[in-house]
């Protein structure tokens, strides 16, 4: 099997995710695109193990998952309170802590 | 009882000095006890050497073991031999008649008792530099009379001229100072030992050129204490201190240090000719110089100074003859001790009845009025030009003769010197006591106590017999010859032909003194067109201005310029640096913007530039 196009459809996948962190405003769609950013990896990695025959691959992937789970939950949590006080999902709104 | 010599008068003025204000009724006499108790002592150990053969008169007293470091040992120990009781008797003689005198002369003075505790602790260290067994001794002898005549000289300290005065007599005797720690040290890398017997028995060995650099090291050490050119500066100007202070700076003590140093370290002076000609030249031009700032003053005791310097002068020149003159040096340095010490007694006599006017041109026909202190005045007069026979010819007819022996010109530069001297004090003379009254108005000079009159009757005494006494009665020369070794001069002019020689000298030099201050009226304020000579004369022969334009100026700009440095270099660079650092993170601050996309841009640049970095290495 032939990885190369799952390797190019995870990069393809990524660069749109990193693409997305950038330049949208919304923190739910920066979110969003943090999740595909994850998700690309996930895919590479189970390119990567199919590929070679190995354990590995998935394993990662499954570290992977975990701790996008967990940073749903976290993040959420933190989007919701900061709309709670602001009233805005808008992610340059909260610029207080700089210099 | 060696011991007793130093620790009496330093009793007397640790006693004044803590006792406070509880001694002031009865300190003085507590000083003059103790200045006097210390002569008696050094009287019997005079006679008891006196009754010891010659090669047994030399005794030594270990206190205590001062420094131990190593295999390198400095015993606290004294030494009184031939050399150093002849100046124990000075220094206790004439500082005793110097105590009683003060008594009368600072009779009125509210720090009495200061000046008399001063005055014992200056005695004391005095004795201590001369009865130390070792160089490191006579060092801490050396500072203890720099102290005490930085404390006298300045005594009148609420005076601004006394207390620069003081400052600067302790800071031009730190630069000889410095010539006899050196000296140390050369001894210590040398022979091991600083003690003189451990010195004088390596001497021999010793390469040359060491002992040349330890010679010229102590004669460093011996300007600074002795006034001799070029660290000469100091002594015109510690006239300010009390008059009696003079007397025993410029007889009895300080002054005559740097002589007997020379003196003591004759072991390295006779190995190295070098340094032996660099002692006759300093004393040859100091003598010289003295006398030549003598001729135009008219402050009789800044008069006297310049006569000082003349008169150590002299004898330096004797010590660098080596064994011809040490002998002569140290009987010139008795004589003139006692005419020197007479003639200030009776120049502070003379200012006790001028209400402490020091200018002579206000004096004048004296003669009549202070009757005693015209005779004693006039005996030391007699002696210091060299009269026969009083003290002063014996001496100074001997280091003339000696120095013909070295050399013409050295010889004449004595001769020149011996000339001049009866000019400044026949000058000094015809002003104070003759010719007609230029007193000041409601000044009614008036002869001193008996007890100021009493030590100059004393003093006179000396300056009359004291030469002849101490060469027929005390035969000077083979009392000294085993400490210092002794030769007869080779010479050229036999004394029969040169003693007339110096008397017509002498005598032309007076003469002339007396034809223009003695004959004509002296003018009140001193004449304002005068010529080169009188000008550099007045002006103590520019030394104040040599030395203000060689090392003080550039002293100065050298400091001026290393602060300069400091603040601007050094503090520049160290400022600098932490001001760049702080601009740079002012700046660099700005990228903390709170901004979430901009770090995630950071991050994902990081990231990419990993990615990149890692790749290149893997191609």
């Amino acid at each position: 099997m032939n990885p190369n196009n799952y390797l190019v459809l995870a990069a393809i996948l990524f660069t749109i995710g990193a693409f997305g962190v950038l330049v949208r405003r919304n923190a739910i769609i920066v979110f969003m695109s943090v999740e595909m950013m994850l998700n690309a990896a996930n895919l590479a990695f189970v390119a990567g193990a199919r590929s070679t025959g190995t354990l590995d691959g998935l394993v990662a992937a499954f570290f992977v998952m975990v701790v996008a789970a967990a940073e749903v939950v976290v993040g959420l949590a933190i989007i919701v309170s900061i709309f709670r006080s602001r009233r805005s999902a808008s992610i340059d709104e909260p610029s207080l802590l700089k210099y | 009882m060696i011991a007793a010599l130093i620790g009496l008068p330093l009793a007397g003025a640790t006693a004044l000095l803590l006792g406070g204000r509880r001694t002031n009724a009865w300190g003085h006499f507590l000083a003059v006890a103790l200045s006097a108790s210390s002569f008696f002592v050094g009287l019997g150990l005079l006679i008891q050497m006196m009754g010891r053969p010659a090669e047994e008169r030399a005794v030594s007293q270990q206190l205590f073991q001062w420094i131990t470091v190593g295999t390198f040992q400095v015993p606290f120990g004294l030494h009184l031999d031939q050399l150093s009781i002849a100046f124990v008797m000075l220094i206790t003689g004439v500082g005793t008649l110097i105590h009683i005198y003060s008594i009368g002369y600072m009779a009125h003075d509210e720090n009495r008792r200061r000046f008399f505790a001063y005055l014992n602790l200056f005695v004391a260290a005095m004795l201590l530099l001369v009865l130390a067994d070792s160089y490191l001794l006579i060092y801490v002898g050396w500072e203890g009379v720099g102290l005490a005549s930085y404390l006298l000289i300045s005594f009148y300290q609420h005076k601004p001229s006394a207390a620069t005065a003081g400052k600067k007599a302790f800071i031009v005797n730190r630069v000889g100072d410095a010539g006899l720690a050196i000296a140390i040290m050369l001894m210590f890398t040398t022979f091991g030992t600083v003690t003189f017997t451990g010195v004088d028995a390596g001497a021999g060995q010793a390469s040359a050129q060491h002992l040349t650099w330890m010679g010229l090291a102590l004669l460093l050490a011996a300007c600074g204490k002795s006034a001799q050119f070029p660290l000469q500066s100091w002594l015109l100007d510690a006239m300010e201190g009390p008059t009696p202070v003079s007397a025993l700076i410029h007889a009895a003590t300080m002054v005559t240090a740097g002589v007997y140093l020379i003196v003591r370290a004759h072991a390295i002076f006779d190995l190295s000719e070098t340094a032996r000609t660099a002692v006759v030249a300093i004393g040859a031009i100091t003598l010289l110089l003295g006398a030549f700032i003598g001729t135009a003053k008219d402050d009789i005791k800044k008069g006297l100074a310049g006569s000082t310097m003349s008169q150590i002068g002299y004898m330096v020149l004797a010590a660098g003859l080596g064994p011809v003159g040490y002998v002569f040096a140290i009987f010139h340095l008795l004589t003139h001790g006692m005419f020197k010490a007479g003639l200030f007694l009776g120049a502070g006599s003379v200012m006790h009845g001028m209400h402490d006017d020091v200018n002579m041109r206000h004096y004048g026909a004296l003669r009549t009025m202070m009757k005693i202190t015209y005779v004693t005045f006039g005996l030391g007069f007699l002696a210091i030009i060299g009269i026969p026979p009083f003290a002063g010819f014996w001496s100074k007819d001997e280091i003339i003769h000696a120095a013909f022996g070295q050399n013409t010109f050295v010889g004449a530069a004595a001769l020149l010197g011996a000339g001049v001297t009866a000019f400044y004090m026949t000058r000094m003379m015809a002003m104070t006591f003759f010719g007609e009254a230029r007193w000041q108005d409601d000044v009614h000079p008036h002869e001193s106590p008996a007890v100021m009159t009493i030590p100059m009757m004393v003093l006179a005494f000396g300056s009359v017999f004291g030469g002849m006494a101490m060469l027929f009665l005390g035969d000077i020369e083979g009392w000294l010859e085993p400490v210092t070794g002794f030769a007869q001069p080779a010479n050229a002019i036999s004394n029969t032909i040169l003693i007339p020689i110096t008397l017509v000298t002498v005598l032309l030099g007076a003469g002339y003194a007396w034809l223009r201050y003695g004959r004509r009226p002296v003018p009140v304020t001193a004449p304002a067109q005068v010529s080169i000579l009188t000008r550099a004369a007045r002006a103590d022969a520019y030394g104040d201005a040599l030395n203000e334009a060689v090392f003080m100026r550039p002293g100065q700009y050298l400091t001026r310029s290393l602060t300069w440095f400091d603040t601007k270099g050094i503090d520049g660079a160290i400022g600098g640096l932490a001001a760049a650092i702080g601009g740079i993170s002012a700046r660099a601050r700005r990228l903390q913007n709170g901004y979430t996309r901009s770090y995630a841009l950071t991050m994902l640049g990081g990231a990419t530039l990993i990615a990149f970095v890692l790749l290149l290495v893997r191609l």
